[in-house]
């Protein structure tokens, strides 16, 4: 009976499999090249704005394409583009310093519970299972009603939201190379636990962990662009990505390019993060054959 | 004879990131119809993939890139895939390694067996599952009317091959291709599939193509031999004249490979002070604790053993026998429910807390797949260098000169000490294994498995080796292994084990003859010889068990009770076997005394030698 | 259904409602503990402290934060859910007129999304490396990554602004015909369905794969059993547990994204009404709703893990 019970698999192994497909190369590069390129952006962003991003430069609201004002000009008619430069640093700023706290913290548990004794892998599984039994909109809104809408608060948001997601993935990449004899051998040379986690068991796992980084990052976009949407992101006058499609809503019907700009930013964002995942996890998997 | 079989420079290409290979580099022979052809090479040699394109079909990543497959009237490489399908399951049939991956888990084994003929028209169903019984029974297999009915976990390893078989008669094809299809089992199991596969291959006058990479399982069942590495045949001729006088140093040395070297060097000294280790009332076992501190799953019962200085003692048993457990516990990966260890006249502790850092430096390991057992991360002066620094302190020239002493040590270049694990091979990446135990100068080196991953010759070449260190150093081994002629190359003194019990102890000449305990007996007589006609003599030696009534709820009782042949009735099923000591000097756990067995056992002797035809 | 089974799904029941109990302890904790002084905050900074330790009382907030917890553990377990600051009506009055509302918006998406996600994903494992196969996985990616408001923005571009074939906003109440259902539901569950179909689909089609990639669908192959045989009858059955494994964990993401499409749409769903008491900082009626989704999510992830359980043949023909 008790092996039976070890062949029953967990829900979360459905998510692995999902890691699974076999584009074409070259979607891959595309993928890169925009990572690049939104990278760049967030980097230089005021620096390559036309015009001062608070400034009312034009007379008419929601403009279309112009030669001047290439994504037209918003509800008070400042340029797009530059509230689109900057508001990208905010965007991929805040997502970046989250995904790294979330994937750093939550590797760093995983190994912890991996070394220690049984009690606290317990305690630890438990209380990172009770975290992601909460939908991470829901931790959000409910952390913004309680504390407020502050950046730090955002991105403290993000990291607890994520942490055990991270978590999850980590611990059982660790886990399965624990079992592995090079590690036991390690064990009975009477090392110690720091010894065995960082130098033997971390190095095997930094490839999957670096692409669970990313798509951690893709997911935090999305999530603080959605809160932003909401109006319990990103307080004005500063305004990432969300807030600029939250602001300019009301030019929908009209169909301004002040809204479509910034959504369709966010999405080329985020779906280039996932085709250099995709690309990257295939051609590694494929390679080693998994772990 | 009708030439039914003729592959001419058959050529596979496999395609990979880095382009293409060539994987099999024209290969041709021919088969006659009723042959039996084996295909025997190490792994890697593409012997299966050469099995597979006789069916016309190619693993993915592989395509046939070339040559000419006749199988009767086809050309199974100019053929389309509805014509392949048609043909296989129907013409040509294939036995797969692994029958438990073979057989959909969810399906009833008998609409398995009957699903490819059904497809192909060639019958009713009701017709065919008729068959399919007469098959089970012509198979041998256990209650033949009923075992169709279950489900492919329920039923055992070496049942579920015969099945398998089953499945693949059931067309009564042309040519059935059997692909290494008992490498998979123990020994003992081994011997029955092979027989029943023989029996009815010839009865139904198939030919067959017989994929091994064991030669002396292959002597039993093949009239030619093909022998083959890197995707290039290098010999082939009928069976007979390839055992007795090979033409290709490569066969040669599979041929030395088979049979081990006899002639051992002579006994190292082995001192008669404090043993080195000593284990007493050993119970060990996986799983929450019950009540009384025992372990749900016992795996390891009452074992006593012991290892003195400069020893080498030999644990055999199959799966399932608990043996790598107790190397586990010895190394103190596993805690001990009841019993004591003692290392050097001083205690042992259980688990890796309760040890100190001699006695881990003194107690090392080595592990069957080196795959697993060498950090891929880490170069190997770096896997050598750790117990250096750890256990002695070595630093700088006087770490390098250390490292390159100990790849001297096993036989490797130095040129290695900078590479990773996954740029090796796999008989270096053992031998780095060995070098990294042997790195921390132990006193006892604790071997599990350490030949069984790889192939003949390099697991050859690594026995050798743990024989030149012996001398060399000094050093005990505790050497684990199913392999019964591996243990008596090596080893100085043997132990048997069977589900947990240590059922025979005792020195290598007093393995040598019978009287044995019943499960050792089995087992010598279950491996192969290298001569054709030694599966025809031993299956005359073999009769139905003794009737056994229902067993006592003694605790203790014999486990080898449901396959011993020397079973009695009342005395095996009502009370636990003691502890005895044979004429020959070795230690049984039975309830047969030495003269019982010695007289049942060369009955057996006599009528193998006798039933010669 | 034998033992072996029955205790497993009791155990992983009995799991699940300890992850709930915990997860309450920590909405709890984050909503109503550690922001501090509630009444403090509720009459801002010019109140006498007398007034402050009057409401402190009132809204019993001087006891300790375990009895606090108790407290209102009990009363939601008993369906006291408190009032809403902003509204002044009963927590449960104002859930009890949302609640359909969205159930029908979850129903109408899974009802769309699900078959869709089956014919995509079995279609393009079965056609695995071909054209078809490549073009598919591109867009599900696609989509999986894509947020929900560009979906739902461009929808409306689309359809509402550009071929004025629907409106742009949602209204649930006035639907009187299986048209009118259609028009007022078309938009917001086509934005649902996108990202829910994309993420289904990819799951389905590694589910379907996995099964095919298994020896005992090679040695299929090696009887001569034709492909879509080997679908139906071999790969198909063994992967229906993943794949509704795979089902209700993306049903489990819907609770997310009906956030964003219920307030674009301004559909009278529970999930803006959710918004709107994060926006007044309404503390019952935000704990309230929170429990609600997380216990929903529970009960699909449950569900998953049920299903995984299910489909073990090993425990299934014992």
């Amino acid at each position: 009976m008790n092996t039976l019970i070890a062949k029953s698999k967990p829900a979360s192994s459905a998510l692995a499999l999902a890691k699974v497909s076999n584009g074409p190369p070259w979607l891959g590069l595309i993928g890169g090249v925009v990572c690049v390129a939104w990278l760049l952006i967030a980097l230089l962003g005021p620096w390559l704005a036309p015009h001062p991003v608070g400034e009312v430069v034009s007379d008419n609201v929601f403009e279309g394409f112009s030669l001047a004002h290439p994504f037209g000009t918003d509800y008070l008619g400042r340029d797009m583009l530059s509230r689109v430069l900057v508001g990208a640093r905010f965007t991929v700023g805040l997502a970046l310093v989250a995904a790294v706290l979330a994937s750093a913290l939550g590797t760093g548990c995983a190994l912890l519970s991996v070394v220690s004794p049984k009690w606290l892998d317990e305690i630890i599984s438990r209380i990172m299972d009770a975290f992601i039994s909460i939908p991470s909109k829901m931790l959000a809104l409910i952390m913004v009603s309680a504390f407020g809408s502050s950046v730090s608060l955002l991105i403290c948001t993000a990291v607890v939201s994520y942490i055990p997601g991270s978590f999850r993935v980590a611990r059982s990449m660790a886990v399965n190379i624990e079992a592995l004899e090079y590690v036991q051998v390690a064990r009975t040379r009477g090392e110690s636990r720091l010894y065995v986690a960082c130098r033997e068991i971390l190095p095997n796992m930094l490839n999957p962990v670096l692409t669970d980084l990313g798509l951690r990052f893709g997911y935090i976009v999305l999530l603080l662009a959605g809160m932003s949407f909401l109006g319990l992101g990103v307080q004005p006058p500063d305004a990432d990505l969300g807030s600029l499609v939250r602001e300019n809503i009301s030019g929908l019907s009209q169909g301004a390019l002040a809204v479509i700009v910034p959504a369709l930013a966010i999405g080329t964002l985020t779906v280039g993060v996932n085709l250099l995942i995709d690309y990257v996890s295939s051609r590694r998997g494929r390679r080693s054959g998994g772990q | 004879m009708t030439e039914l079989i003729r592959v001419q420079d058959l050529r596979v290409t496999a395609c990979g990131e880095r382009g293409e290979t060539e994987i099999v580099k024209g290969v041709s022979f021919v088969l006659e119809k009723g042959q039996v052809l084996a295909l025997i090479g190490e792994s890697g040699s593409g012997k299966t993939t050469i099995a597979l394109a006789l069916l016309g079909y190619a693993r993915r990543g592989c395509r046939l890139s070339g040559g000419v497959v006749q199988v009767g009237e086809h050309d199974m490489l100019t053929l389309g895939e509805s014509q392949l399908q048609s043909l296989r399951g129907n013409r040509v049939s294939y036995i797969a390694q692994s029958a438990a991956a073979a057989f959909n888990p969810a399906q009833k084994l008998i609409d398995q067996v009957v699903e490819g003929a059904l497809t192909h028209g060639l019958g009713s169903r009701t017709a065919l599952q008729a068959k399919a019984v007469e098959l089970f029974r012509d198979l041998a297999l256990p209650d033949p009317e009923r075992i169709g009915q279950r489900y492919p976990h329920q039923v055992s390893g070496g049942q579920l091959q015969r099945v398998m078989a089953a499945m693949a008669l059931i067309s009564d094809p042309l040519l059935v291709v059997l692909d290494e299809p008992t490498t998979a089992l123990d020994v003992t199991t081994q011997i029955e599939v092979l027989r029943a596969f023989k029996r009815v291959v010839r009865e139904r006058g198939a030919t067959a193509v017989y994929v091994s990479h064991d030669l002396a399982v292959v002597a039993q069942m093949a009239d030619r031999i093909v022998v083959l590495n890197g995707g290039e045949i290098l010999e082939q001729s009928a069976t007979a004249p390839l055992l007795e006088g090979p033409e290709h140093a490569y066969t040669r040395s599979l041929l030395a490979a088979a049979r081990p070297d006899g002639n051992i060097r002579p006994a190292c000294v082995v001192s008669e002070d404090v043993p080195l280790l000593s284990i007493s009332g050993l119970t060990a076992g996986y799983g929450s604790k019950s009540a009384d501190g025992m372990p749900s799953i016992r795996v390891l019962e009452a074992i006593d053993l012991t290892v003195r200085r400069g020893q080498a003692i030999g644990v055999i048993g199959e799966s399932g026998s608990g043996k790598s457990t107790l190397a586990r516990v010895v190394a103190g990966l596993l805690p001990p429910s009841v019993g004591d260890l003692a290392f050097d006249g001083k205690p042992l502790g259980g688990s890796l807390a309760e040890r100190t850092p001699e006695q881990f430096r003194r107690i090392q390991m080595v592990f069957q797949n080196a795959d697993t057992a060498l950090n891929p991360m880490h170069s190997v002066a770096a896997i050598l260098g750790r117990p250096l620094k750890m256990y002695f302190g070595l630093k700088g020239a006087a770490l390098q000169v250390r490292i390159g002493e100990l790849l001297d040590l096993v036989r490797l270049p130095r040129t290695l000490a900078e590479r990773r694990p996954h740029e090796l091979s796999g008989g270096q990446k053992q031998r780095v294994n060995l070098a990294r135990a042997l790195a921390a100068k132990p006193d006892l080196i604790l071997c599990d498995e350490v030949t069984s991953a790889l192939d003949s010759v390099v697991g050859a070449a690594i026995l050798e080796l743990l024989r030149d260190l012996r001398q060399e150093l000094g050093v005990s081994y505790l050497f684990i292994s199913h392999d019964i002629s591996t243990v008596r190359a090596l080893c100085d003194d043997i132990v048997v084990m069977y589900s947990g019990r240590k059922v025979q102890a005792g020195s290598r000449q007093s393995f040598a003859q019978a009287p044995y305990h019943p499960y050792t007996d089995l087992l010598i007589h279950s491996v192969p010889e290298l001569r054709q006609g030694w599966l025809e003599h031993r299956g005359t030696a073999v009769a139905p068990l003794p009737p056994m009534g229902a067993r006592a709820p003694v605790p203790h009782l014999c486990t080898f009770l449901e396959r011993c042949p020397l079973r009695v009735d009342g005395l095996c099923n009502r009370s636990a076997p003691g502890r005895h000591t044979l004429a020959n000097g070795s230690e049984v756990l039975c309830h047969h005394d030495s003269a019982h067995l010695l007289h049942s056992q060369r009955q057996c002797v006599s009528v193998k030698t006798g039933a010669y035809a | 259904m034998n033992s072996t089974t029955l205790w497993l799904i009791g155990r992983r029941l009995g799991a699940g409602i300890v992850t709930l109990l915990i997860v309450s302890m920590v909405v709890f904790a984050i909503t109503a503990v550690l922001p501090g002084d509630a009444a403090q905050q509720t009459l801002g900074q010019f109140a006498t402290p007398e007034q402050v330790a009057a409401l402190r009382v009132k809204l019993g907030l001087d006891q300790p934060g375990v009895l606090r917890y108790l407290h209102w553990l009990m009363n939601l377990l008993t369906g006291d859910l408190g009032e809403s600051v902003s509204s002044a009506t009963p927590v449960s009055e104002l859930m009890a007129g949302r609640v359909p509302n969205t159930l029908m918006l979850a129903g109408a998406t899974a009802l769309v999304s699900i078959p869709a996600a089956l014919v995509l994903g079995i279609g393009s494992a079965m056609g695995r490396g071909g054209r078809i196969d490549s073009v598919l996985s591109f867009f599900t990616l696609a989509m999986v990554a894509v947020p929900e408001f560009l979906v739902a923005t461009l929808a409306v571009l689309i359809f509402a602004v550009n071929l004025g074939w629907l409106s742009s906003l949602s209204y649930a109440s006035d639907i009187s015909s299986p048209w009118q259902f259609m028009r007022t539901y078309a938009l917001p569950v086509m934005t649902l369905c996108c990202v829910i179909v994309a993420q289904m689909a990819r799951m389905t089609r590694a589910a379907v794969i996995d099964q095919l990639d298994s020896p005992y669908v090679e040695m299929a192959r090696l009887k001569g059993i034709g492909p879509v045989r080997i679908v139906l009858r071999h790969a198909l059955p063994n992967a229906i547990g993943p794949i509704a494994n795979a089902i209700a964990l993306s049903l489990s993401y819907l609770l997310g994204g009906v956030v964003i499409v219920e307030t674009i749409f301004n559909y009278p769903g529970i999930a803006s009404l959710m918004v709107d008491a994060v926006t007044n900082r309404d503390m019952a009626l935000v704990q309230a709703c929170t429990m609600l989704f997380c216990a929903a999510y529970l009960g699909l992830v449950l569900l998953a893990d049920l299903c995984a359980i299910l489909s073990n043949p090993r425990l299934r023909n014992q």
